[in-house]
């Protein structure tokens, strides 16, 4: 009784309560009615999502959603962030707090079948790796044992590592952190020899660092890890569009159009890259979105390697080679199906 | 035409709705129902939920692999137990930081409160700072400060502090050594429990003879001499089975021995010290409840001040301080599910974090968690009341 | 004979007036308490001095960036900094006026509760309690009277502490007080068990479970196309849980109520609400107002956790900004920031309630 009492003055609050995203097969129309995405982002992680002092958020996640947001309304600014912690993504996205979640989640099994979720995609494919320092001379991730390590809660780095020592018969003792932040803290003070995450992650986390000079990447990849977006299972038309934004982006890479010759393109013969920008054949309207979806993608977001560049690649502080995430024909294994 | 007269001798029928037990009975009723009505709402909106978002339901995950380290077990614990074992491992992990912080605050929260009220200016005063310190600000804030701002200060683990070659300190925590038990222990341990009971039946029998007699009969030193002597002569005589594992650093990090991590120590000291400054002030407020005609009718009757202390004072003033007690010792068991802020494996972190994000089964989880923290608290208000009962006045 | 000519009267011995007595009396009145005054002196001596360096003598104050940071004390640069990310958070700095004025005019508003003179005490606190929140609201997010809406994801550093704690205690107190009367009301067996039940259900569940279960299974709970925001998630779990607290803190008020005066009510024919409203609750509120201002501080520091779910108040922008690459390694100025500023309020606060049981208890006396 009592609770009910406080939920309908809550409802009263008439300003604060946001329209609901939880039906199946409605959060593509409750996105639309609503008028922007919501998007679970990390709580900081350079590269990938991380707010300013201004509370402005950036990265290759945060771009993910901008992209749906310029395909959808034409507007990449219509976005929303909530600052997630690795335990409570995919509860938060489940229970339709947010709309999708491209928060560096790694596409596994279990978590494709068994959470009601949908990996839509593969914006960055990473690889566990170690982090440490200088002065102890390791050479490789075979002499780590006995060493204690920092890791994030509720990551599959947890598991990857449980399994990599005992394959190896190697002994480690874990620190397991909440926060990101907190691992790279606990590896500074020195609580920790080493520190474990996704490789991206140890090139964004070692900038972290006071003297990031002093610490090393180990060469070896322990795992693989391809990181996408993910959605709620039961909106096909939602899944299709958020798949197809990050396809989109592939594609132009490949087509070579970029942000800037984007409106010079767009009077280009070529009939794929007319295809691309609504120009012939290909309808917005199988998207549910306007024929232009994939030019305000790129006139905003930019295509894939404008937006790795600008946020993890060489236009930002982590310096990340492209390595597996170049371009299949440029020696890599970013592959996206035509636009046709 | 004339309304007949109503007939005054005999008392109106009072109306139904004016009966103050049948009007609480229909509020009864439709409480009930609104509360059951409610429930039920709720209940079906998660499961509806859940099946049309295709999220897996029931207690199966329990036993499933879990595959993933914890630091610190009081139980065996590998990568290939099972997420009911971890469960386990989280809450014995809970229950032991409680337990040290129960302890620790008592001792510390006593002492202050006492020395509060000493005659001494300057103690009085720096107990006085040390409440109004500490229970004004934060406790995860103090739990941050204890283990980022002191305990990554210290020295890294080839440069411990060293106490003897046997015990180690820096910033991977405490290092002891450990007892290994050989054959045979078995029996000091047997002798241990023979002078336990056997101390207790000591007492009883001093008590009675006290009762009865009056002659008080000294069980401190005896008690001390049978608890210590009996194991001890056993122990030697069946030829000292134990040896002490040391540690010793080897590679990375001491390895052997018992270790005290710094999240324990860092947590245990923050819910001591913040839960000590409360039991402090009750303390205090405690012993002022003891009238002065008390202690003054005591030294009239000649009881030393030691004896006026343990014999009045104590237990009047302990009538006061079980019950704020009681509940202070369940907040700092609740405040210790803030655990996972500093990384120490408890049950929240272990089970409601790690568990509930490889499972992705929040709603049964959740319910377990705080089934446990009722529970808990449950079993502690249970035991004070208990406690309480055996303190409380007993008038004839 | 010799008149009896008393001996002029002797000072007291300089042992036992003035500084030497005062020392005696007070610090070394045993060996005992020598020792102890010795061992606390030194500690006194050996602890305060580097801290007060530390944190004033070589302390840094003004500057631009970190490498003002030069004289080996605290660092207090990175506070300044950052001090209006910890006040308002991420909220617009062309609009933090808006958050200036609600947080003026409140302590504008109260000022006069302290008075002894002020006669409209029970209107203003009830303006204060029910209408101001919501023109605060209004204030806060905006989009009325052409203000520019401010999301509640924007919301954040004490402005945000202040809110979580202000509204929770606000919305719990009418709460609170049913249950209390519901766990009192002795012929309804039924309704008391359930107050009983929800009471020690949210009394014994720790508030990070309870801002978990708000924050991600309450959407789960609810119907399809109903969902809030985080904030008022948050609000709502805080609510509860508070509201068992407050309940405990009326019902102890009520217990306080001497019989005759439930006796008397019922004796005049008033009923149940009446009865309540009219002669127990006003003098059972009275009674608890200091033990409700305990409740506030404790809420006031538990709002701490609400950097669990997301929301970022004052630690959890102090968190935020230890994490800029600029401003690494100042996390001991940060915390010590934090603490100061909770302690100032907690302190006051306790202070407060102290001098008002004080001041309330006199008419209770018996």
């Amino acid at each position: 009784m009592k609770l009910k009492r406080i939920s309908l003055l809550a409802v009263a609050v008439a300003g604060v309560v946001a329209a609901g995203s939880a039906t199946a097969g409605a959060t593509f129309d409750a996105v639309k009615k609503k008028g922007f995405v919501q998007c679970g982002v990390s709580t900081g992680l350079p590269g990938f999502s991380v707010s300013d002092d201004k509370g402005n958020w950036k990265g290759i996640d945060v771009d993910a959603c901008r992209a749906v947001a310029a395909a959808l309304f034409g507007d990449a600014s219509k976005v929303k962030y909530t600052p997630l912690n690795a335990k409570e993504r995919f509860t938060a996205l489940q229970s339709g707090e947010i709309d999708m979640l491209p928060r560096n989640t790694t596409w596994t099994y279990t978590r494709d079948t068994s959470l009601g979720l949908n990996f839509a995609g593969v914006n960055y494919y990473d690889g566990q790796g170690f982090l440490i320092s200088k002065k102890l001379g390791v050479k490789s991730a075979k002499e780590l044992s006995g060493a204690a390590i920092c890791i994030q809660a509720g990551t599959t780095t947890e598991l990857n590592l449980a399994d990599y020592f005992r394959a190896n018969k190697m002994e480690y003792t874990a620190i397991t952190y909440d926060s990101s932040d907190e691992t790279i803290k606990g590896f500074e003070a020195g609580r920790c020899d080493v520190l474990t995450s996704d490789q991206s992650q140890l090139y964004a986390l070692r900038i972290k660092l006071q003297k990031p000079d002093d610490a090393v990447v180990l060469p070896e990849v322990i795992s693989k890890e391809p990181l996408g977006p993910v959605v709620r299972q039961g909106d096909d038309e939602w899944f299709n569009l958020v798949r197809w934004s990050l396809f989109a982006q592939i594609n132009a890479e490949e087509l070579g159009v970029t942000s800037a010759n984007v409106d010079e393109k767009s009077k280009s013969t070529d009939p794929n890259v007319q295809r691309l920008l609504g120009g012939e054949g290909v309808k917005g309207e199988f998207l549910g979105v306007g024929d232009k979806w994939a030019y305000n993608i790129i006139k905003q977001v930019g295509n894939y390697g404008e937006m790795f560049e600008r946020n993890v690649g060489q236009g930002s502080p982590l310096k990340i080679e492209r390595g597996l995430n170049a371009l299949w024909n440029k020696g890599g294994i970013q592959y996206a199906p035509p636009i046709r | 035409m004339a309304e007949p007269a109503p007939d005054l001798t005999r008392p109106a029928r009072p109306s139904r709705l004016t009966d103050p037990k049948f009007r609480a009975l229909v509020f009864q009723i439709l409480a009930t129902l609104t509360v059951v009505a409610f429930l039920v709402y709720i209940v079906h909106n998660t499961l509806t939920n859940m099946e049309q978002r295709g999220i897996s339901t029931g207690f199966g995950f329990l036993d499933r692999t879990a595959g993933f380290a914890i630091l610190q077990s009081l139980i065996p614990y590998s990568e290939t137990s099972t997420y009911g074992r971890t469960f386990v491992v989280g809450l014995l992990n809970t229950i032991l930081v409680s337990a040290l912080g129960v302890v620790c605050a008592t001792i510390i929260g006593f002492v202050v409160g006492v020395l509060r009220l000493s005659s001494n200016w300057l103690i009085k005063k720096i107990a006085t700072a040390y409440i109004e310190t500490f229970r004004n600000i934060p406790l995860l804030l103090q739990i941050f400060f204890w283990y980022f701002a002191i305990g990554f200060n210290l020295p890294g683990p080839r440069q411990s502090i060293a106490i003897g070659e046997s015990v180690f300190l820096n910033n991977r925590g405490l290092y002891v050594p450990a007892p290994v038990f050989g054959e045979g222990f078995g029996w000091t341990l047997a002798a241990i429990a023979v002078a336990i009971v056997a101390v207790l039946v000591l007492a009883h029998w001093a008590r009675r003879r006290f009762e009865l007699t009056g002659q008080s009969f000294h069980t401190v030193y005896v008690s001390l001499a049978i608890l210590l002597g009996l194991p001890l002569l056993v122990f030697v005589a069946t030829g000292a089975p134990l040896s002490w594992d040391m540690p010793a650093l080897q590679g990375f990090n001491f390895r052997g021995g018992l270790t005290v991590i710094p999240e324990l120590f860092a947590l245990t000291l923050a819910l001591s010290i913040y839960t000590a400054a409360f039991i402090a002030e009750t303390v205090r407020s405690g012993i002022q409840s003891v009238s002065h005609g008390q202690t003054e009718a005591a030294s009239a009757l000649g009881l030393r001040q030691s004896w006026t202390l343990r014999l009045v004072i104590i237990p009047q003033a302990m009538r006061v301080i079980i019950p704020p007690l009681t509940s202070q010792y369940l907040n700092l068991t609740k405040n210790s599910s803030l655990a996972p802020a500093i990384g120490y494996p408890d049950l929240v972190a272990v089970f409601a974090g790690t568990t509930l994000n490889q499972t992705g089964q929040a709603v049964e989880i959740i319910a377990i968690t705080m089934a446990v923290y009722l529970t808990l608290s449950l079993v502690i208000s249970l035991f004070m009341n208990w406690y309480n009962k055996r303190m409380a006045l007993k008038e004839r | 004979m010799a008149e009896f000519v008393p001996h002029p009267e002797l000072p007291p011995p300089a042992s036992s007036v003035g500084v030497v007595g005062w020392l005696r009396r007070n610090l070394f009145s045993g060996w005992l308490n020598s020792l102890l005054t010795v061992a606390a002196l030194y500690l006194v001596v050996t602890a305060l001095p580097p801290l007060l360096n530390w944190a004033f003598f070589s302390a840094d104050f003004v500057g631009e960036n970190r490498d003002a940071c030069d004289s080996g004390g605290a660092c207090w640069v990175f506070v300044n900094a950052r001090f209006s990310t910890f006040m308002y958070g991420f909220y617009p700095a062309a609009q933090a006026w808006r958050v200036d004025l609600i947080f003026g005019t409140l302590l504008l508003l109260m000022s006069p509760l302290f008075f002894k003179g002020f006669r409209y005490k029970l209107q203003l606190g009830g303006f204060i309690l029910f209408v101001y929140p919501w023109i605060a609201f209004g204030l806060m997010h905006g989009g009325l009277l052409g203000l520019p809406v401010v999301e509640t994801a924007k919301w954040g550093g004490l402005s945000l502490t202040l809110l979580l704690a202000a509204v929770g205690c606000i919305a719990a107190l009418p709460l609170g007080v049913l249950l209390a009367l519901g766990r009192r009301s002795t012929n309804m067996p039924v309704v008391q068990t359930m107050c009983v039940v929800f009471i020690e259900f949210w009394r014994g569940v720790p508030l990070i479970t309870v801002l978990f279960m708000s924050s991600v299974m309450l959407p789960l709970f609810l119907p399809e196309g109903v969902s809030f925001d985080k904030l008022l998630r948050a609000l709502i779990g805080i609510t509860l849980f508070q509201s068992a607290y407050m309940a405990e803190v009326v019902r102890g008020g009520l217990q306080a109520i001497p019989k005759g005066q439930y006796e008397a009510a019922d004796a005049l024919g008033l009923g149940y609400w009446r009865k309540m409203g009219l002669i127990v609750l006003p003098q059972a509120l009275k009674i608890v107002i200091p033990g409700i201002v305990n409740t506030f501080i404790a809420l006031f520091k538990d709002t701490t956790l609400v950097i669990i779910v997301g929301l970022l108040e004052i630690l959890g922008m102090v968190q935020n900004a230890l994490n800029d690459p600029n401003w690494l390694g100042f996390s001991t100025e940060g915390y010590v920031f934090t603490a100061f500023v909770f302690w100032i309020f907690c302190f006051s606060m306790s202070r407060y309630s102290q001098w008002l049981e004080r001041k309330l208890h006199t008419g209770h006396k018996r």
